[in-house]
């Protein structure tokens, strides 16, 4: 099957420096539909219809969100564009905001329009300041045109933090404080940013709004698959001849994207959502890729059968006991003590029972971990010990072996180890 | 920014554009820098600190003049980031979280950047540098 390009549909296909160009295209159409031919519940009644659903990795139903914070009672409301892309193996958001600013930005329109926002903030993380320029100077054009005038956008630059990509960790950081995990309720469609209601969207998410409103609902739920309308857009990297983003109806199958046009062979295995994401063999191959199945974030990484697993999984968990904000135990010493064992088992000093403890850790990290960050951190791992069990028990023996043949004088880990 | 009516939250929301402006100014966030912004916001220096010690982008003590920072995840690590690695650490003779002598340069190993389809991928200050290989190494630095 080949590409469906909606989100991506005006990628390259217009400047991004110049409005005239994105207007020519069709541009603002949905917005300026929105707002002279729609009430505000109207808009969040047909983006609930659509059945679009956050494309940040969570996968809630957009459109309730919005109706939370629509039906909240408040001085002020806000909208956060989530752009603080720090997911290992995504950069579809920023091919996205590199491409089509103006995309992003007519989205935005629409959900203050909706959701009632005086106020939105794009939140960019810092790796991405040299888009900055970018987006200010797209949103100075959209206000010339008159399409601004119910709320004002600024762009507001992370400091390089994973965690700031969890929304009550980012609205922290917009706060002036450590982006840290927020405790839950309240959610942030009641009492988010300086406690107002809040919006937080992720920017592909924000980006098939125009689509959805120029178009009807009925044409957005037309796709997909019964829980996961419209398309998605995923970073393919590691073991692929063409590494990129691609956009694929929702339910195609994984091996169109990562074989068909990303060109892997001899495959492994497949990390699908980053850091936290699911692995699975290459016997999974014909999985559809959907919210019922697997997603995330649409960070699909590539492993050939050169690769060693225990050596991807343990690189993870080094990223995310660093990226760990520390203000819940299970997460901060849970990630900090599989990366230890990792340590051990990569360098060939693994011991009998890591297995047992890799596995009772990865149950606590996953029930009592404040945010998705420790909830799912063991994910990988615990996808790995089901998939490719034999490595792990290999390793082990390996490591037991040489203890009693160097007599305790372990071997030292390999230099640079991460 | 946000028009809010306490003065504290006002002082809380400059923080982070603060810190970013001093850090463009010197480089890094001295003590002095620190007590000043906390002056600046209303907030104790104690509060100053921590965030700037949260964001890996903030450092609170001195770098090199140029920032070299080589992304070690998975997708860049399976392109032989490691290689990248050894041959910065070979040309400038300091290893990752440590500054050269002349103060030019200073190298760390960062989480992913977002180049993964150029992976290997470095940033030296503000400038990508995708699809390295070893060899390209003493090229690019020479360029500083």
């Amino acid at each position: 099957m080949a590409e469906k390009r909606i989100v991506l549909g005006n990628c390259g296909a217009y400047e991004p420096q110049n409005i005239e160009t994105y207007l020519a295209r069709g541009g603002f159409k949905g917005f300026v539909k929105a707002r002279d031919k729609m009430k505000p519940k109207a808009i969040v009644d047909e983006v609930k219809k659509s059945g679009l659903t956050g494309r940040g990795g969570a996968g809630f139903d957009c459109g309730l969100k919005w109706e939370l914070a629509r039906n909240a009672r408040a001085k002020k409301k806000y909208l956060i564009c989530n752009a603080d892309e720090g997911e290992v193996g995504t950069f579809k958001d920023k091919y996205i905001l590199s491409k089509d600013p103006f995309g992003l930005i007519e989205g935005m329109c629409i959900a203050g329009l909706a959701i009632g926002a005086q106020e939105a903030y794009i939140y960019l993380r810092a790796e991405y300041h040299f888009l900055n320029d970018t987006l200010c100077y797209a949103i100075t054009q959209v206000k010339e045109k008159g399409f601004l005038k119910h709320m004002d956008i600024h762009v507001f630059e992370g400091a390089g933090a994973y965690i700031c990509g969890e929304e009550s960790a980012l609205m922290d950081s917009i706060e002036g404080k450590r982006g840290e995990s927020r405790y839950k309720p309240p959610y942030p469609p009641t009492r988010g940013l300086w406690n107002m209601p809040t919006i937080i969207n992720n920017v592909e998410t924000l980006m098939n709004v125009p689509h959805i409103t120029a178009n009807g609902a009925a044409w957005f739920s037309a796709m997909g698959t019964v829980r996961s309308k419209g398309t998605k857009v995923f970073s393919v990297s590691g073991d692929v001849k063409k590494p990129g983003v691609y956009e694929l109806e929702m339910g195609s199958s994984l091996k169109e994207l990562v074989v068909d046009l990303a060109g892997a062979e001899d495959i492994k295995a497949v990390q699908i959502g980053g850091s936290t994401g699911n692995i699975l063999p290459a016997s999974l191959l014909d999985t559809p890729l959907s919210y019922e199945t697997y997603l995330g974030s649409g960070a699909v990484v590539v492993f050939n059968t050169g690769r060693d697993i225990i050596d991807i999984v343990g690189n993870n968990m080094h990223f995310l006991s660093e990226e760990s904000c520390g203000k819940c135990t299970p997460c901060r010493e849970g990630t900090e003590v599989m990366m230890e064992i990792f340590g051990r088992l990569r360098g060939l000093e693994g011991a009998q029972g890591d297995i047992n403890a890799l596995e009772d850790l990865a149950k606590t990290m996953a029930v009592a971990s404040l945010c998705g960050l420790g909830q799912a951190a063991a994910v990988p791992v615990l996808d790995s010990l089901k998939y490719f069990r034999d490595e792990y028990i290999d390793r082990i023996d390996q490591s037991l072996f040489l203890r009693s043949y160097l007599g305790g004088e372990m071997s030292k880990p390999r230099e640079g180890i991460r | 920014m946000g028009k809010e009516t306490s003065s504290i939250s006002n002082g809380r929301a400059e923080l982070l554009p603060l810190l970013k402006r001093e850090l463009s100014k010197n480089g890094y966030l001295s003590k002095e820098v620190m007590s000043g912004v906390a002056e600046q916001t209303g907030l104790p220096l104690n509060e100053v600190y921590g965030v700037a010690t949260f964001y890996a982008y903030l450092p609170v003590s001195k770098t090199g003049k140029n920032v070299i920072k080589v992304c070690g995840s998975v997708p860049c690590d399976l392109k032989d980031a490691q290689a990248v690695i050894g041959s910065i650490q070979k040309e400038l003779g300091i290893a990752p979280g440590e500054a050269t002598a002349d103060g030019k340069f200073s190298f760390e190993l960062v989480s992913c950047i977002g180049a993964c389809d150029q992976a290997p991928a470095m940033v030296i200050n503000d400038q990508l540098y995708g699809n390295l290989t070893p060899e390209r190494i003493a090229e690019i630095l020479k360029s500083y």
